[in-house]
Parts: structure tokens; C-alpha cells; sequence
């Protein structure tokens, strides 16, 4: 007997893969050609050249140099390394504060246990935009100036920014002073940057107190067991015994939460920090070249997002299980 | 792929053809979008919402301003009915959008008139007559002694981003070369927060949308406006650009409260006026401009007396502009180059004729 084609067991499938994937070229192309042809009918076919003329707006904060003389592409670039300054600070700040928490959650201490639960349930369960809004609106905009600033060892909150220790020019330690009723200091933060940096650490360390909770949870009771009996105090266990082994499960699940604060540091504009967002939502305005800006917009976040996920895999790769 | 380059093809040729039916059945006069408004019974108007004196949702659940004022306006010489609008309240950055996808019939939302917002290559927008003639001005807590832009050197300054607010004060600050700090807020009420917990030390949008936002603050009076204007900034009504039968009839509906001012016709005489021109033959202009004799309303597809029918439902420009932000409302503005054009200002209405 002879099989009939279609049930054919090597053509069968790949006819299968060759039809859908024509299906998908299809689909792109006519979407690309639609949307070429609509661009060229309304007169805005992709062009770049507009990345070259004065931007001829300011920028509040720059972590790069920037006036409104420079291009627009210098402008969206100094918005890149504002998005990356906060991303950075946000990825650091959330692990600290969510591998605290997580492992909070297995003290001894009942308070501690409890507290580490309470934190976790209220920030997860409110939306971040909310967050923001109450961190800056609520609390940093409620800082008072000059004087009246809230002076604590070696850093003072007002309103006008976060005044912090650092090395003067000349590396002599250096706090903040109060000049004339400004005050002055090495390092200053502005509230914008604080209350997204401080919402985003808050909001993403709570999912990674839950990864890190995972992690450690997934570590069999055995090994805590076993250490305590060979005189490990519980600190020693946890650093030195169960962290290590709960990486395995902790580094894929620390992966999406750094993704996916990348992506939430777009909503800088709810507290007023001009990230990468805000640059291109005035560019758009400005330019009219709407295309060209989300382009922009799209590839940037898609490549942040790619470097730490590639940066996380390379983790991963380190601290799993080497089998000899 | 033949069929798929025969199907592209086809898809726009089939719109096509769809719309010069829906044309060809409208009549010579009749406007598509006119078509829609009157099967519709009823206008959809693109507003602020949250604007006092230009579009405001009021405590009542009734809308009030001057932008809402022209839309009733238009709804009265269309439908016959000033309250036959719906509004619909659009941020800076959604308006033109909802325009151009036909979401809205008429956009009265105090959006400045811009070359690149009227050209077929750029938003591609119909401007109405001019309502408002504004420019942007700086306002601060009057406590803070700050009198002019020199003094805001180093300053935060909060500004509304995606607006020409952020430009145009970029700009004047560039000829002068006085360095500040931005501070760019996507909504008005997050602008107006940040103002008044003293992040910024000032504000600068239109002066009238300051004149209308300082009437809203729990104390009016501890924050003044700056006797600086940095630019132009007509706030004009705007159709979709593809219907210039709608257009026209917009244009013109807005042009009659401007003449119903100069030719002395209020909300309460316009009844006495249309008797008065019944009866006398020889007062030919009063005549044709209410519609008693001439076709203006058909050769414009309105019915006749739409000059009548706008005036009733809010009353002449000069009217609008005292209820809503002169004398007799909280923004208590002077009428400055808003006046007409015989005392010295700048609205002027092309003869009806």
C-alpha cells in the first residue's frame, strides 16, 4: 500500500512549517506595503534627516551634556541615558530590596515574617502609575524647602532636590550646607528622579522578594537541616549553603522582573523625569514624524530589554547545575 | 501573488467608490459629515472638559465655556436644537486624532492655528474663524517677587509637554539667553499640582487658560499673571479637511455671532429684530443676514433662519465672551484684542452677502 502524500511522514510537516511561514511573510509584507503606500499617499515617507536640526528644547536633568541648540537625535539620546541612569539605579536598588525581603520571609523573627508578607501583598496589588503618583505628588512635593528641610545624618530632603554627601572637588568629604536659604551639596538628586527610582525599586522589589522566596523555598529542608547540625549559625546557612543552590530558580525569574522594570521606567512622565518617553513624546509633537519617533522608541526599549535578558541568560548559564 | 496584489488593489478602489457614492447621493450642497450630524440628530463636539471659560464640565453635569458655546451654536443652525451636542473631552495629544478619524465633527478645544496644523501635509486640519486671540504668559505665586522672564534664570518652570507652550517658551529663553529648568507634565492637573506645591517657580501656558486655572486655586489672588506674552496663539475652531461644505457652514455659523455683535442683535432682541425686519422691506442687510429674504442658509445647506437659531441658543460673540470669561464670569478678563473690529479689536466678520 502506499501512503497517500499527505499522510507523509518527512513532507507533511515541513509543507506545514513552509505554509505558515509564507502565510507570515505574506501578512508582513502586505502590511509593510500598506503602510508604505499610506506614508507615501499622505506625503510622510520615512526619512531621517530631521534627526539633525536643532532640537530647540530644554532637557530638566541630563545625565549627558545637552542644551536646546543640539539635534534632535542629541536629545534622544540624552532621554536614552536617563532611561538607562534610572534603569540602572532601579535594577540594583529593587534586588537589594527584594532579596531582603525574600529571605526576610523564612526569619525566625515572627514581626519580620510578617511584615515581609504585608509588603509584598499591598505593593503588588496596587498598580505602579498609582504608585508613582503617590511617591511624588504625596510625599517628595510635600518636602519643605531651604530651612524647614528634613535634615537627616549626611543627607537633606526638600523639595528642591535630595542633598547627599559625597567627595567635593578637591576629595574632601563634603555634606550639605545651607547657603542663603539654598542648599548646596556634591550630589544632588532632583525629586522627579527620586520618586521614580524610589517607585520603582518599591514596586519591582516586591515581585522579587516573591522570586527570591521561590528560590529559597525550592532548596530542599534537608540542606538547612543538615547545616545547622554541622554548627552553620542560620546566617551562614542562608548565604553560604541556600542562596547559592536557590539561584537556579531565582536568575530566570529575576530576568523578567529587570525587563519588565525597564519597561515601566516609561511612565517617568507621571512624575514629571524626562526619560526617553517624554523626549519623544515632545520630538513627535515637534516634528510630526510620528513613524520615525515609535521606531525609535520601539528598537530602544527592545534592545535594553535584550541586553539584560542576554546579560541574565549569561547568569543563568553560570550558577546552574554543572554536571561532570 | 497575483491574487494578493489584486486584493490591495481592490481594497482602497472599493473604499473609493464607496465614498463618491455616499457623495453623489448627499446632493451638490450637502456635505457628507452635514449628512451624518443631521441623521445622527445630534453634534459631536471635541472639548477640553476641564477648562474653565473654554470648555468645562460644571458641578451640574452641564458643560460651559466658550468652546462649548460655539459648538451649541453650530448644533442650533444645523439641527435647530443647541443642546443637541455631545461632548467629548480629548487630552492635547488625542485631538487631532479624533478629528481625523471622524470621531468628532467639530474640535472647539483651544488649539492655536499653526501653519503645520493646517496644511493637507500636516494635520491637515480646516480652521474656523479664530474665537480667542491669546498668547502664552508666565504666572507666579505674587509672593515670590518674581516680575519678568530675566528672574526666572535657574529656575524650574513647569510647562504642559506636547504643546507650542514648551516651544515657544524654549525659544524666548534662547534670545535671551537666560538658562531654566523645564519641568514638562503630560496632564494639566499634574502641571497644576506640581505649581502649586512650589516645585516650580512658575507656570507658563496661554494666558487665559492661566487667567481660568488661577480662578480655580484656593486662593485666586496669591498668584499673579505675568504682563509678559511670548507668542500667538489663535484658539480656533477646526473641521476635518476633506468636507469644505461643513466647513463652510461651521465658518459661517461662527462669522453670525460676529456680525449679530455688530449689528447690535442679542439672545433677548433677536425675536423683536426678525419682526422688525418682517416689517420693514427697506432694512435689506438685516433682512438676508436673519434670513427673511435671500437663500444664505440653502446655498450654506442650513435652513434659513440658522442665524437666527445660533443667536437664540447662546447669544451674540460679544455675549459668549462676557458669560464665559469676561465680566460676568470668575475669569474676569478684559476683552482686549478680542474686541470688534470697530472698536479697535480683531474680530471681524466678512460681509454676508
Amino acid at each position: 500500500m502506499v501512503t497517500p502524500w499527505w499522510r507523509h511522514r518527512r513532507l507533511m510537516p515541513w509543507l506545514i512549517q513552509a505554509a505558515v511561514g509564507l502565510v507570515v511573510l505574506v501578512l508582513v509584507a502586505f502590511l509593510l506595503g500598506n503602510l508604505v503606500r499610506n506614508l507615501t499617499q499622505a506625503g510622510l515617507l520615512l526619512t531621517w534627516s530631521w534627526l539633525g536640526n536643532p532640537a530647540g528644547f530644554e532637557i530638566a536633568e541630563t545625565a549627558i551634556p545637552f542644551d536646546a541648540a543640539m539635534p534632535y537625535w542629541r536629545a534622544l539620546l540624552a532621554g536614552l541615558a536617563n532611561t538607562l541612569k534610572v534603569v540602572l539605579a532601579g535594577l540594583v536598588g529593587a534586588t537589594v530590596l527584594g532579596t531582603l525581603v525574600g529571605t526576610a520571609s523564612f526569619s525566625t523573627n515572627g514581626l519580620l515574617r510578617r511584615l515581609a508578607r504585608v509588603y509584598v501583598e499591598l505593593i503588588r496589588n496596587i498598580p505602579l502609575l498609582l504608585q508613582l503618583v503617590f511617591w511624588y505628588f504625596v510625599v517628595f512635593l510635600a518636602l519643605p524647602n531651604g530651612a524647614a528641610a528634613l535634615q537627616l545624618p549626611g543627607v537633606v530632603l526638600a523639595k528642591a532636590g535630595l542633598y547627599l554627601s559625597w567627595f567635593d572637588p578637591a576629595w574632601q568629604w563634603q555634606g550639605p550646607q545651607l547657603i542663603n536659604g539654598v542648599w548646596t551639596a556634591p550630589l544632588r538628586i532632583t525629586v522627579e528622579f527620586a520618586a521614580l527610582l524610589t517607585g520603582l525599586v518599591i514596586y519591582t522589589g516586591a515581585f522579587i522578594a516573591e522570586v527570591v522566596r521561590g528560590g529559597v523555598a525550592s532548596v530542599a529542608k534537608g540542606q538547612w537541616e543538615a547545616a545547622n547540625s554541622l554548627g552553620f549559625s542560620p546566617l551562614q546557612t542562608l548565604t553560604r549553603i541556600v542562596l547559592p543552590q536557590a539561584l537556579r530558580v531565582i536568575v530566570p525569574g529575576l530576568n523578567s522582573q529587570y525587563i519588565s522594570l525597564a519597561k515601566s521606567s516609561s511612565l517617568a512622565v507621571a512624575c514629571g523625569y524626562t526619560d526617553l518617553y517624554s523626549v519623544a513624546e515632545t520630538t513627535l509633537n515637534q516634528t510630526g514624524r510620528a513613524v520615525e519617533v515609535v521606531v525609535i522608541l520601539l528598537g530602544s526599549y527592545l534592545v535594553i530589554d535584550l541586553v539584560i535578558s542576554g546579560l541574565m541568560n549569561g547568569l543563568n548559564g553560570l550558577v546552574q547545575l554543572r554536571e561532570r | 501573488m497575483g491574487w494578493l496584489r489584486r486584493l490591495a488593489t481592490a481594497l482602497p478602489l472599493v473604499s473609493v467608490l464607496t465614498l463618491v457614492g455616499c457623495a453623489s447621493e448627499g446632493g451638490g450642497i450637502q456635505s457628507q459629515k452635514m449628512a451624518t450630524v443631521k441623521a445622527r440628530g445630534s453634534l459631536i463636539c471635541g472639548t477640553d472638559g476641564k477648562l474653565p471659560g473654554f470648555g468645562y464640565l460644571g458641578s451640574d453635569g452641564r458643560y460651559v465655556g466658550l468652546d462649548v458655546d460655539t459648538c451649541r451654536a453650530v448644533a442650533a443652525a444645523v439641527l435647530g436644537d443647541g443642546e443637541k451636542v455631545e461632548f467629548r473631552d480629548l487630552n492635547p495629544s488625542e485631538r487631532f486624532a479624533a478629528l481625523s478619524s471622524g470621531e468628532v465633527d467639530l474640535l472647539a478645544r483651544n488649539t492655536t492655528m499653526t501653519l503645520s496644523r493646517d496644511a493637507a501635509g500636516g494635520n491637515g486640519l480646516s480652521f474656523a474663524p479664530t474665537t480667542f486671540y491669546d498668547g502664552q504668559g508666565v504666572m507666579v505665586p505674587a509672593a515670590s517677587g518674581l516680575a519678568d522672564l530675566k528672574a526666572l534664570a535657574g529656575k524650574p518652570v513647569c510647562v504642559p509637554s506636547g504643546t507650542t507652550s514648551e516651544l515657544n517658551l524654549a525659544d524666548r529663553m534662547r534670545e535671551q539667553g537666560i538658562a531654566y529648568t523645564p519641568l514638562k507634565f503630560q496632564t494639566l492637573d499634574q502641571m497644576y499640582t506640581a505649581y502649586l506645591s512650589g516645585r516650580c517657580a512658575a507656570v507658563s501656558t496661554d494666558r487665559s487658560q492661566l487667567a481660568a486655572q488661577r480662578s480655580t486655586f484656593p486662593q485666586p489672588e496669591a498668584h499673579t499673571v505675568l504682563p509678559v506674552v511670548m507668542s500667538k496663539e489663535p484658539l480656533t475652531p477646526a473641521t476635518i479637511n476633506g468636507d469644505p461644505a461643513w466647513a463652510d457652514a461651521v465658518r459661517w455659523t461662527l462669522f453670525a455671532l460676529m456680525q449679530a455683535e455688530e449689528m447690535g442683535i442679542t439672545q433677548a432682541n433677536v425675536a423683536a429684530k426678525v419682526a422688525e425686519a418682517k416689517a420693514k422691506p427697506n432694512q435689506a442687510d438685516l433682512r438676508r443676514f436673519l434670513g427673511v429674504e435671500g437663500d444664505f442658509g440653502r446655498q450654506l445647506g442650513l435652513p434659513a433662519d440658522f442665524v437666527v437659531r445660533a443667536i437664540g441658543a447662546v447669544g451674540n460673540y460679544g455675549e459668549m465672551f462676557e458669560r464665559n470669561l469676561g465680566q460676568k464670569s470668575k475669569l474676569k478678563l478684559e476683552r482686549g484684542v478680542n474686541r470688534l473690529w470697530t472698536q479697535g479689536g480683531l474680530i471681524y466678520a466678512p460681509p454676508f452677502r
